[in-house]
């Protein structure tokens, strides 16, 4: 089951590849990854989607904290949260088919982006599991060509995402919880 | 005010105000502005012979002081040739900030002659790495880099320079703050936890105390003494505390783990209470987790939350610094011992204890016609009285020293714990009596890990450094045979070391005196000649060959089921 992982990170070089070499460093392959600028132009998101075996997924987000360039590193697989994504796709569309095509596009909430006597570019947002419909349904037409954009998340609880030390106040100790304290 | 000054000249400005004294070194073409920059700096420069051995040897100082070990190379192989330093700095926590030069900012990514990713290779061999390619970030970045290496859960910190930033200038004013948002430092300690803690520790029937690295990095000796003395609790310190309570202490029943003693083993694993300080339930230590201390509820206090419940279910953790948290714990202690009962358990638990102690000692055996290893230990011991500065190299001599040499202080041992990485015991001596010039450092290597430094004894004559390097020559990667003799059938594959140079002359060829030793009569006066000389010595001591390191616990094993001595009749060894 894919992890989605949330990161603040210190927009600076270097940092992505701490990150990610994490995962590498354990074998981990990275299904997508997303990176932008914050309001705070010194501060970088990112959200990360991996399979981490459950075992280590604790210990990961651990030494996602550790890193001297992260501000915050939190797990949102079992935790209130949206996550999005975004697919731009072209799809072949004789003349046979484009209503259909335009159907389906309508029920995913897609739009369309460019329409030619070939077929359509299509840009759909939404989980990442509708998404995988929509793609399997477009495929059904024919030949299709897909860009996805990785996901992008955001935490629903707002102590979440509060930028001071998230370590290791309970979420990250288990069952022993509140008496974990910090400072 | 600010002082336009070149970059090479500010980096030493720099060091300077973190009050370096030393830096361990080899130049090269994109250092050569900054070897200019320290023809006239009052900086100590010990040239060493390779790179790796800057790094020990930085390691060695710090390990030894405590203060951050300072260590140099130039871009492509000399960096390159650090990388093995670093990565034993990481595992073992300990605070080393390297230097190297890189090429020219505009030819990264050029195949320029030397050049080679350093930031991108020692990524995961440091706890932070920088890529300096503008003279006005350098100060800012070197003082992070110092507070990050010596903060915290120590660390190596390595800064990647180029060329043209030791040569550019830059109006030079110190730096007043450091600001690092993502570094986060828990120092203080739960204050409920502490107090929960302090009423376990008084409750346990058969409480042990796990004591580690993080002791001495922390420099925590009488705060855990106290403890100790607090909770009287039979108290083991791991290959990286040792020295962290005294050998001495009536309290202290030695190592735990793959060579500890028997009564250590049997301690962690019959008690009720593991109360673990500066510890990370290595592999080396735990055995078979499942049998792993199975009754106890573990009391775990660490700086690095990462620490926490990695390995083994914390019961109660509390994340900070020892040196915060141990004197929290021991004023809780002194608050609510006199109220808490009598633990009838506790002296059964110390008569056990002594039981098992005396049931299985370890190994002393002495020989008439050879020197035994563990002879070789007892009598170093002897003679150093739990005081000296001893350095080891990797292997089975490194447990032998482990097991039977008295420590009396922290900082005293210094090894190679969790990388084990042979060549480690002559440089980081060297390193260690740089910083320590009128204490006896002895530098204990087996015959493999010698020849893996054996071009530092030319820095030792270099810089009169009166290192003892004791051999312990069995003629065998002897941890290696041993495991192939009692896990291969005794099928002996390239652990032969024949050909090892007469220490008299190789001694003799570096400029300072060197012996052999194969008699057990006369090992007390080789070694107390060597000590007594003013200068660096080589003493090659010859030891049966096919000696094995007892206690055991076979790599997985249970700790409870311990080898405690060879296969009788040792007839794979005829
Ligand atoms: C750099 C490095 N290479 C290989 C090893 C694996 N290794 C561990 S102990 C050992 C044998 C060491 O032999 P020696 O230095 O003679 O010491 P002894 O065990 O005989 O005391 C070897 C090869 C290592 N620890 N480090
Ligand atoms: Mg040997």
């Amino acid at each position: 089951m894919l992890q989605i992982i949330t990161l603040l990170v210190e927009n600076k070089t270097g940092a992505l590849m701490r990150v990610t070499g994490l995962l590498t460093a354990r074998g981990y392959n990275i299904d997508s990854l997303t990176v932008a600028r914050t309001l705070d132009p010194e501060l970088s998101r990112m959200t990360i989607a991996v399979a981490i075996e459950p075992h280590q997924r604790r210990q990961l987000i651990k030494h996602m904290n550790k890193l001297i360039n992260v501000l915050q590193a939190t797990d949102l697989t079992d935790s209130p949260a949206v996550i999005r994504e975004l697919v731009l796709m072209r799809v072949r569309a004789p003349q046979e088919s484009r209503t259909a095509i335009l159907k389906e596009a309508e029920i995913f909430g897609a739009r369309v982006v460019d329409s030619t006597l070939e077929g359509f570019a299509l840009e759909a947002t939404g989980d990442i599991e509708k998404l995988d419909e929509f793609i399997d349904i477009m495929r059904s037409y024919g030949e299709i060509e897909v860009t996805r954009g990785g996901a992008v998340a955001v935490s629903l609880e707002s102590k979440k995402l509060r930028l001071s030390p998230p370590v290791p106040r309970g979420a990250e100790e288990g069952k022993t919880e509140e008496k974990n304290g910090v400072i | 005010m600010s002082q336009l000054m070149s970059g090479a000249k500010i980096l030493l400005e720099c060091l300077a105000r973190e009050g370096v004294d030393t830096i361990f070194g080899y130049p090269g073409g994109v250092t050569l502005p900054l070897y200019d920059a320290m023809y006239d700096n009052p900086i100590r420069h010990i040239l060493v012979r390779h790179e790796q051995n800057a790094a020990f040897a930085a390691q060695g100082y710090s390990r030894s002081t405590g203060k951050v070990g300072v260590c140099c190379a130039t871009s492509g192989p000399g960096a390159t040739n650090l990388v093995t330093g670093l990565v034993d700095a990481m595992m073992d926590s300990i605070p080393v900030v390297a230097l190297t030069g890189q090429v020219t900012a505009k030819l990264i990514g050029s195949d320029a002659f030397q050049e080679a990713d350093t930031f991108g290779i020692t990524r995961s061999a440091t706890k932070h790495n920088y890529l300096v390619k503008n003279v006005n970030e350098l100060p800012q970045i070197i003082h992070e880099a110092f507070y990050i290496a010596a903060s915290g859960r120590p660390g190596p910190v390595l800064v990647d320079i180029t060329k043209d930033v030791f040569q550019g200038n830059a109006h030079y004013a110190p730096v007043t703050s450091i600001h690092l948002p993502g570094y986060k430092v828990y120092t203080e300690g739960h204050t409920g936890q502490i107090r929960r803690a302090a009423q376990m520790m008084l409750e346990a029937e058969r409480p042990m105390i796990y004591a580690g690295g993080g002791i001495v990095l922390s420099n925590s000796s009488a705060e855990l003494r106290e403890l100790v003395e607090l909770v009287d609790a039979p108290t083991v310190c791991t290959l990286m505390g040792l020295g962290a309570l005294s050998s001495e202490h009536p309290n202290f029943i030695s190592m735990p783990g793959m060579h500890g003693s028997y009564a250590a083993n049997m301690g962690m694993y019959n008690t009720d209470l593991i109360i673990a300080l500066g510890v990370r339930f290595d592999d080396r230590v735990t055995g078979r987790l499942n049998a792993f201390a199975p009754h106890a509820r573990i009391i775990h206090v660490d700086i690095d939350p990462a620490e926490i419940s990695k390995i083994r279910n914390a019961d109660l953790p509390i994340v900070g610094d020892l040196k915060r948290v141990l004197p929290k714990i021991n004023e809780v202690l002194r608050e609510l011992k006199p109220e808490a009962g009598e633990r009838p358990g506790l002296k059964a638990w110390w008569k056990q204890m002594r039981e098992w102690k005396s049931a299985h000692p370890l190994e002393t055996s002495v020989s008439d016609t050879e020197i035994k290893p563990q002879h070789l230990m007892r009598e170093i011991d002897r003679l150093t009285k739990g005081k000296a500065i001893v350095c080891s190299d990797v292997g089975q001599h490194q447990m032998w020293a482990a097991q039977l040499i008295r420590f009396n202080e922290p900082r005293l041992w210094i090894n190679s714990g969790g990388l084990g990485s042979m060549g480690f015991g002559l440089p980081s001596a060297l390193g260690a009596q740089v910083a320590n010039p009128d204490q006896l450092v002895v530098a204990i290597c087996g015959d493999g890990g010698f020849q893996m430094s054996i071009p530092e004894l030319a820095t030792l004559f270099n810089f009169g450094l009166p290192v003892k390097v004791i051999v312990m020559n069995n003629g065998y990667l002897g941890m290696v045979r041993q495991w192939q003799e009692l896990f291969y059938a005794n099928r002996l594959s390239q652990v032969t070391l024949d050909g090892f140079p007469d220490p008299v002359q190789l001694a003799g060829a570096y400029g300072f005196k060197g012996r052999t030793v194969e008699k057990p009569s006369e090992l007390a006066e080789a070694l107390e000649t060597a000590f007594a000389d003013p200068g660096p010595y080589l003493l090659n001591v010859r030891v049966t060959p096919t000696e094995n390191v007892f206690p055991m616990v076979p790599a997985g094993g249970a700790i409870n089921e311990m080898v405690l001595t060879p296969p009788q009749p040792a007839e794979a060894r005829k």
